[in-house]
């Protein structure tokens, strides 16, 4: 509600913010795909955050993952493939006052840009990643990639994936300072605001891991899940998500984890048997490269001229 | 208390390794002449025998300096001791890695630009850390060429070298640095080395470098730094440094303050130690060595107010002068010393330096920063420019502002890392898929290492588009005097913009006739837009159909040709008429000026072209070509010789400026071009004009 918080305490904003200040051109995704529904929690955990739309900037690579940026109607950097990251990173280096949200794949982030994932992750620099995996690559028409599942035919391994799929979560949970880390399947609306709310709220890099359906190529990997709840795990606990009863009643299978904890964490994630839903990971006072590479933003032009004739001192005859 | 006099009476006398020395303190009035003090051993560890011997030393010490004194100025005193009045002299000083030959060069190339003298150092760096030692391989060192006036290139044979053993001095022989008369001061340790077979290595060589016609002098300078210091390889090179002082009669003062200015982040007695082996060296040279020039500085050459430093560090401090907020890079060699230097000093601008966690992070950080409205900068060399590619054509795509500096070493792969090359000439004009035109400039001094950042950063805001500045390995590591340039804050980037845009304004509202567009800043309310690298028209929305694909190019395009029509043609140094012109582009400009001087004082018809701006090319060029009977390049990159086997005229492969140029004027640009892994000297450069003018000759 305009400038009404919770406590009925009045803040005058000159701007309100509704849903369509943030939504950009008509989504291309197929039907049924379900990056709709990413976008749509994008959407309102902006619109509930009241970020402004002109300090809000979507990055993402190369994939369909990657056209979430197109989609909105902030600034948006739809750059190379696998390469989000960096440029997000680089976006943020010197402009703490922006919103980062990153849109990437499980092709773009944990194939070609495999090496940037582990970094940034490491960098915990603020911002909000989403992993769209739905287990295949499929902008360019249905590649294997690292989480499709084994034997699942692809038009690259027709006879069906060779090895064990990528486990991002254990990847991700052992870099060091890592400080988010959280799983949700794009179907479940409920968690999926949840999650990605409290991804946006955490100071540092927050990593969602989002099982994303591809009902063109791979409608199987998402069926499996929908048709048996059980095969997931919801966690819940105070310290990370918290759904009303209705939500719970939709994973059988439940349990609390206290996100603080890392070994847990770690555990949960390596136990491939189940898939572990919520906040697996968190921790706020992780260091925060950004904060350091702020530093000397507010250096006047004055400061700047005697500091290189400092600089130029040193080398003086 | 008082002690008794026998137990304190030093006076004059100082200990080292357990052998006694006068000292004797030189009036400041003489210390130009004489250095700061007169030393001379008694040759006894013994106390009284050395109390007893001080008087008649003193006594000589003291009619040194009133021999000196008497005759009033310090050219007679410099003539008394045999003192040679020279205007230029190159010295090297080569070791195994790790022993300090090029600390030893730096500092001595600094202490004489500080007193004036022009000066060129180039360094010579093996590929590894710790390379075999006495191993031609492994040779480690540095070239330092001073001069009356200013110097602008390596030069030709050196006329001194001081080498740590006769290995890795072969090495610089088989560069042919050396010539018939070439000083050599050489390290005998090795004549009494325990192993046979190293004995017999070193009395060979000492023969064979004699029968070369190189002059050595076999010189104990292990066996003196032991006197001062138990383990001399580290330390060795300062007492190389002061006996190079006393030759070349540098300032003692400035050179002790350099030593301690090196070793400012070490203990006191670390720079009291090096201090003491500056010391031990001068004394050493003062007596043993015949050796001693005079360099004045010429004070019509003399800078009004200059700086000493290498081009990376230039590069570092265009940096810090243009306003640029964020360095992105990834660790290679020979760029990283401008990254070294950044992370010392990029705070005093507010700058910051991000080591990423490879090349293409790099300049995606980069990107990242310049897209957010913040200038950046990423700085590689050959092998990272090869990873950026697909990221400069982002940045030629979505018109995002970047300096990209291109620290040249050999190619291709991996190459030679250490070693000067330009042989990234053509990857950076066109090594991106499709059509990428962005700006390509090349420094041609230490100087324009600096001004070029400061230009790059305003032409790549101005264009909208990425700057590769090229320099090279022997720019980076090249130490030279430079006029101090006077930064004003218009040099800077401009505050980042906040206010609002113009709604009706699209993110590519290009100018038909300039290619030029205004660009909206992440925080500018109404001026959201979505990059891409995808095709895409004004407005930044994708668009695959061919009237905005067609259009994005053109645009893009056009901007150079916008860029061209600010340019003036390039000087001809020489006559604008001739037999022989020669094109050059970057480090090249003192070689091949030095060479085209020595040529015209001889009476031949050449003249020079240097190029900085590549793409676009600088305009005029057919017109200033067609006034020479044939034109070439010199360049240090590979092209097939014309006599080598199986080329002909269908097949021979041009150098990279060179097929550039053909491509350009529709002119038979001819060139010469080798991949030493070492600057062109002169002599060399001279030797080609003398060729080419005979074929000219021959042809008529």
């Amino acid at each position: 509600m305009f400038g009404l918080k919770g406590d009925w305490s009045l803040e005058v904003k000159d701007r309100y913010f509704t849903l369509e200040d943030y939504c950009g051109a008509e989504p291309r995704w197929c039907t049924g795909c379900g990056d709709h529904g990413i976008l749509a929690a994008v959407h309102r955990v902006c619109r509930d955050a009241q970020v402004k739309p002109e300090k809000t900037v979507a990055v993402s690579g190369i994939g369909c993952s990657s056209r979430l940026p197109h989609y909105m109607n902030t600034y948006g950097f739809h750059g190379l493939h696998g390469r989000a990251l960096p440029v997000a990173c680089g976006i943020k280096s010197r402009r703490p006052d922006l919103d980062v949200w990153v849109a990437t794949g499980d092709g773009d982030c944990f194939s070609i840009g495999a090496a940037h994932w582990v970094h940034a992750m490491r960098y915990n620099m603020d911002m909000t990643l989403l992993v769209f995996d739905n287990g295949i690559y499929g902008l360019t028409k249905k590649q294997t990639s690292p989480t499709t599942p084994i034997d699942v035919p692809t038009n690259t391994h027709p006879s069906g994936a060779l090895l064990p799929p990528l486990n991002p979560l254990t990847v991700t949970l052992g870099v060091t300072n890592i400080s988010f880390v959280a799983q949700i399947v794009d179907w479940n609306a409920p968690l999926r605001h949840e999650v990605i709310k409290k991804a946006h709220e955490h100071k540092g890099t927050s990593f969602v891991r989002i099982i994303q359906r591809c009902p063109v190529y791979v409608e199987a990997i998402g069926k499996a899940l929908q048709d048996e709840p059980a095969k997931m795990r919801l966690l819940t606990h105070e310290k990370g998500v918290q759904v009303d009863d209705n939500v719970k009643r939709l994973f059988p299978n439940h349990g609390e984890h206290d996100p603080s904890d890392l070994p847990a964490a770690l555990a949960i994630a390596a136990d491939e048997s189940v898939l572990p839903l919520g906040i697996l990971y968190h921790n706020p006072d992780a260091p925060r490269y950004d904060l350091m590479s702020s530093v000397g933003l507010d250096m006047s032009v004055d400061e700047k001229l005697a500091g290189i004739n400092k600089a130029l001192d040193g080398f003086a005859i | 208390m008082q002690k008794s006099a026998s137990a304190v009476d030093t006076k004059y006398l100082f200990k080292r390794n357990n052998t006694w020395w006068v000292k004797v303190a030189v009036p400041r009035s003489l210390r130009k002449a004489l250095g700061y003090d007169l030393r001379r051993s008694l040759h006894t560890h013994d106390i009284e025998a050395a109390r007893e011997a001080r008087w008649a030393a003193v006594e000589a010490l003291r009619s040194k300096i009133d021999e000196v004194r008497a005759n009033g100025s310090e050219d007679v005193a410099n003539a008394k001791r045999g003192a040679q009045l020279v205007d230029q002299h190159i010295v090297e000083i080569v070791s195994d890695s790790g022993e300090g030959a090029q600390k030893c060069g730096q500092i001595l190339g600094l202490v004489s630009g500080k007193m004036g003298n022009g000066v060129w150092t180039v360094e010579i760096i093996p590929a590894e850390i710790q390379p075999p030692a006495r191993e031609r391989q492994g040779a480690s060192g540095i070239r330092v060429r001073m001069g009356s006036k200013k110097v602008t290139n390596m030069g030709n044979e050196a006329d001194m070298v001081v080498a740590f053993n006769e290995q890795v001095l072969y090495s610089r022989i088989d560069n042919r640095a050396y010539k018939q008369g070439t000083v050599v001061l050489l390290e005998n340790m090795w004549a009494e080395d325990p192993e046979e077979r190293i004995r017999k290595q070193y009395r060979e060589a000492v023969a064979d470098f004699r029968a070369q016609g190189l002059v050595v002098h076999e010189l104990p300078i292990q066996e003196e730094c032991l006197k001062v210091v138990p383990d001399p390889r580290k330390g060795k090179n300062m007492f190389v440094l002061g006996m190079l002082c006393a030759i070349y009669h540098r300032d003692v003062d400035t050179a002790k303050g350099e030593i301690a200015k090196t070793f400012r982040r070490k203990s006191d007695k670390v720079i009291s130690v090096n201090h003491e082996l500056f010391d031990a060296g001068y004394a050493f040279a003062r007596e043993h060595l015949d050796y001693e020039f005079e360099l004045p500085a010429d004070p019509e050459d003399r800078l009004e107010s200059a700086v000493v430093i290498n081009g990376n560090t230039a590069v570092g401090l265009g940096v810090m002068a243009a306003g640029i907020e964020m360095v992105a890079m990834y660790p290679i060699t020979p760029a990283t010393s401008a990254s070294h230097y950044l992370a010392d000093d990029f705070h005093l601008t507010g700058g910051f330096v991000h080591q990423a966690e490879d090349e293409i992070a790099a300049i995606g950080f980069a990107i990242g920063a310049s897209y957010a409205g913040k200038t950046a900068c990423t700085i590689t060399s050959g092998p990272g420019m090869a990873l950026k590619t697909e990221m400069i054509g982002l940045a030629v795509m979505a018109e995002i502002p970047l300096v990209i500096v291109d620290v040249q070493r050999g190619g291709p792969a991996t190459g030679l890392p250490t070693k000067i090359e330009q042989g990234d000439l053509l990857a950076s004009l066109y090594g991106s898929p499709g059509d990428s035109p962005k700006i390509v400039i090349a420094a041609t001094t230490i100087s324009e290492c600096f001004h070029f950042v400061v230009m790059a950063r305003k032409l790549a805001e101005s264009f909208r588009t990425p700057v590769i500045l090229l320099t090279d390995a022997n720019l980076a590591t090249g130490v030279q005097p430079i006029e101090r340039p006077e930064v004003t804050d218009e040099w800077f980037a401009p505050p980042i913009d906040q206010s609002a845009w113009d709604r009706d304004i699209a993110p590519y509202n290009w100018d038909e006739t300039t290619g030029l567009s205004p660009r909206p800043i992440p925080g500018m309310r109404d001026g959201e837009y979505i990059l891409t690298g995808l095709a895409h028209n004004q407005n930044s929305k994708i668009a695959y159909d061919s009237a905005s694909n067609q259009e994005g190019m053109n645009m893009r395009s056009r901007k150079l040709a916008t860029l061209s029509g600010t340019l003036k043609p390039p000087e001809i140094h020489g006559d604008a008429t001739g037999d022989l012109l020669i094109v050059g582009w970057g480090s090249t400009l003192g070689a091949i000026e030095e060479a085209v001087d020595l040529a015209r004082e001889q009476g031949k018809n050449v003249s020079s072209v240097h190029l900085r701006f590549l793409s676009p090319m600088e305009p005029g060029l057919k017109e200033i070509f067609s006034g020479f009977k044939k034109v070439m390049t010199i360049e240090i990159n590979y092209s097939d010789d014309p006599g080598s086997p199986l080329t002909n005229g269908d097949n021979r492969r041009y150098s990279q400026l060179a097929n550039v140029l053909r491509a350009h004027t529709l002119m038979d640009i001819d060139c010469w071009s080798k991949v030493p892994g070492h600057p062109l000297q002169p002599g060399a450069i001279g030797k080609v004009i003398d060729s080419r003018l005979a074929e000219i000759e021959g042809a008529k």
